[in-house]
């Protein structure tokens, strides 16, 4: 280890730039990343008694409430799918999203400590507190297509895209996590924020409703909300419903932007981090 | 430039302190702040006048591949802060350093360990966040659990474990590292003594490897044992650096004083005081080779500690350990309840010849190091009256021991030259 061969050579400058991490510092450390998701899922499941049913009862209770009150009650229209796949379809890529989002932004607090004490590219603590959620969504997902079974639907060719739309997922939660949880190191009213916005957003996601609802001179600035094409595609690819169409490419520039944005803010905060917690 | 494992230059690190701190805990605080930013220039005392404080400050110095430094200095010196920005866990104000080579630090044993995983899944995710790849941890895992002695308890969460197998299991892996450059702060201060034994040893080899190490430790011995160079740091500046033997002594020089007291409480166990005393209880600045000198230690227990004992370790001026004494060696068992409490010991009459003495004072229990202050107290002794230097004043050594002796006629026929 200690050959005559050419060592790296490491700069340490003042400055916010001169620490931040590269795309080619998380891929060296994708181990580490690794090993990150393995920790939080380990432990997650080590003191429940119900460990991975829970992924799925949460998504399912939901579903159950949603088809009582809005399916049963209200009569709100489902673009032709029974009312219980429909909202299921909505909530499975949902609760990933809301799980990733709260758990991305407690991330940098809940793992202070370890910032202290040692460097690797902080960036990983937020994306592994957003990929571990990853892993509940497989679950509800199987869960989903044995209701499809139950209900005789088939999956149209249209889930060739699924992949597309559970990437976006992944991704503007990222964005959102970049931001949330480098601002709450520097201000803890954001963890009260945050579960009240996650709420209000689901409102404006078409979960419990079609988008087909919300009347055409409002859809272009409801596409902004790329979560909207997420459900929406999810369940046009599963059920058979209209597919997103125009929402794609502006929900995917409004990812990319959010994206840009988190990582550029993200790295201008990195180094104070550790002074600050 | 090969010889080159660091190249500190100018390094500075300001940290802004005390109530017109710019931070702002919560958005009211910071709205708060913006409203009254434009009256901010009215009010006396100004902009600027957010206190500052340079926990490091020009730091200059070349470290050479396969050195193995020791950092010295006070509480608050700057040693911290210095092995924080070499490691990049936090980013300097001002100045620079270059770093060839891998870095990998040890600030504290079993970072990142998770109580509810098990020492297995603890050695795999600990190493990992120390930067070893997982193939590098498969191939050392063995060498890891035997280092650590907890074969059996390999599979069991850590939660389970004594302080002394979390530290064990946590300093094994970092052991294992291999970084051209290892960073080590005060992991000794934790574990018993036989496992401090193995850490040193192991250090050693690492030093022995050709590896550059930087180590901060308050014990002295293992500075003085381990380190080919030693700087010296004092309230964030580097005031000396070189040899071992002469930090280290202007170390302990600079550090003199007549009775330790702890500045807070920590609610861990603690020595709280340390004085020395004449034979009559007055305080003891200048005693003499003749005199008892009576060190008295007050140290708080917050829980029930049973098996606890305390100790002085008497240093030479440049930090050698001369002897140590504790209570157990003296039979005396300390009380294991919780509350504060008092030991006095006496180092008896004509033992410590003149000169400069250190005394580290250290609270233990056979686990693990509760609490050591070293040095905790530093005097000089001087001749006086004592009839030791009666015949020899120009007596050589620390300390004197009543030796017996017996001299007797030898008759020519049993003669050894026969």
């Amino acid at each position: 280890m200690t050959g005559d061969d050419v060592l790296p050579v490491t700069h340490i400058r003042p400055g916010s730039r001169a620490a931040s991490f590269t795309v080619d510092d998380v891929w060296q450390a994708r181990e580490l990343l690794y090993f990150l998701v393995w920790r939080d899922i380990k432990v997650r499941y080590k003191h429940t008694v119900l460990g991975i049913a829970w992924s799925i009862l949460q998504p399912l209770l939901t579903m159950v409430v949603f088809t009582l009150f809005f399916g049963r009650l209200a009569k709100m229209p489902s673009d032709g799918v029974p009312y219980p796949l429909f909202s299921l379809a909505a909530l499975v890529p949902w609760t990933y999203f809301s799980s990733a989002v709260s758990n991305g932004s407690a991330s940098l607090l809940g793992n202070q400590h370890l910032i202290a004490k040692v460097y690797f590219p902080r960036v990983l603590v937020p994306l592994a507190a957003v990929l571990m959620p990853a892993v509940d969504l497989m679950m509800s997902f199987a869960m989903l297509l044995l209701l499809m079974a139950l209900y005789h639907v088939a999956p149209t060719p249209m889930m060739l895209l699924l992949p597309l739309y559970l990437l976006v997922a992944v991704l503007i939660a990222f964005a959102v996590a970049l931001w949330t949880s480098a601002l709450t190191i520097r201000y803890r009213d954001v963890r009260y924020v945050l579960p009240f916005v996650i709420q209000i957003w689901m409102f404006v996601t078409p979960v419990a409703y079609p988008a087909s609802l919300v009347p055409e001179r409002w859809r272009l600035v409801y596409a902004l909300n790329p979560m909207a094409m997420v459900v929406e595609g999810v369940r046009s690819a599963l059920l058979g419903t209209v597919s997103p169409g125009a929402m794609i490419p502006v929900a995917l520039v409004v990812t990319l932007s959010a994206l840009l944005a988190g990582t550029a803010y993200f790295r201008s905060v990195e180094t104070s981090i550790v002074d600050l917690a | 430039m090969p010889d080159i494992a660091l190249r500190i230059c100018g390094l500075g690190k300001q940290y802004t302190i005390g109530a017109r701190q710019e931070r702002y805990d919560t958005l009211r605080d910071r709205i708060a702040a913006a409203a009254a930013r434009p009256f901010r220039r009215l009010a006396p005392g100004g902009l600027d006048a957010s206190a500052t404080l340079w926990a490091l400050r020009d730091v200059t110095h070349d470290i050479r591949r396969g050195e193995v430094v020791g950092i010295v200095g006070g509480n608050g010196a700057g040693k911290s802060t210095l092995l924080k920005i070499l490691s990049r866990i936090t980013t300097p104000t001002e100045g620079e350093v270059e770093i060839h080579g891998r870095v990998g630090s040890l600030l504290e044993v079993g970072t990142g360990f998770h109580a509810d995983l098990t020492g297995r899944e603890n050695i795999y995710l600990n190493g990992a966040i120390l930067g070893m790849r997982k193939a590098e941890i498969e191939r050392k895992f063995d060498d890891i659990v035997r280092f650590a002695e907890i074969e059996d308890f390999i599979d069991t969460p850590v939660k389970r474990y004594s302080t002394g197998m979390y530290v064990r299991l946590g300093f094994a892996v970092a052991a294992h590292l291999e970084p051209e450059i290892l960073i080590v702060d005060e992991v000794l201060a934790v574990g018993d003594i036989h496992f401090q034994r193995k850490c040193l040893g192991k250090l050693d080899d690492v030093a022995r490897s050709g590896r550059t190490v930087l180590f901060v430790s308050h014990n002295m011995a293992a500075i003085l044992r381990l380190c080919t160079s030693a700087m010296l740091l004092q309230h964030g500046r580097l005031v000396r650096v070189g040899d071992v033997r002469s930090t280290v002594a202007a170390y302990l020089g600079g550090q003199g004083r007549g009775g330790f007291v702890a500045s807070a409480r920590t609610g861990d166990a603690q020595i709280l005081a340390a004085d020395l005393e004449d034979a009559i209880g007055a305080p003891f600045e200048h005693p003499s080779c003749g005199d008892p000198i009576m060190c008295r230690i007050r140290y708080t227990l917050p829980h029930r500690s049973p098996g606890v004992r305390v100790g002085i370790g008497v240093l030479s001026c440049d930090g050698t350990p001369i002897f140590t004494t504790n209570t157990a060696d003296a039979g005396v068992r300390c009380p294991s309840d919780a509350g504060d409490f008092e030991a006095c010991v006496t180092i008896p009459p004509d033992t410590l010849l003149a000169g400069d003495f250190h005394i580290a004072v250290c609270l233990w229990n056979p686990g693990a190091i509760l609490d050591l202050q070293e040095p905790a107290l530093s005097f000089s002794v001087d001749a006086g009256r004592s009839p030791l230097y009666v015949e020899d004043a120009t007596r050589k050594g620390y300390v004197h021991v009543g030796c017996e002796w017996s001299v007797i006629p030898v008759s020519s026929t049993v003669g050894v030259l026969s």
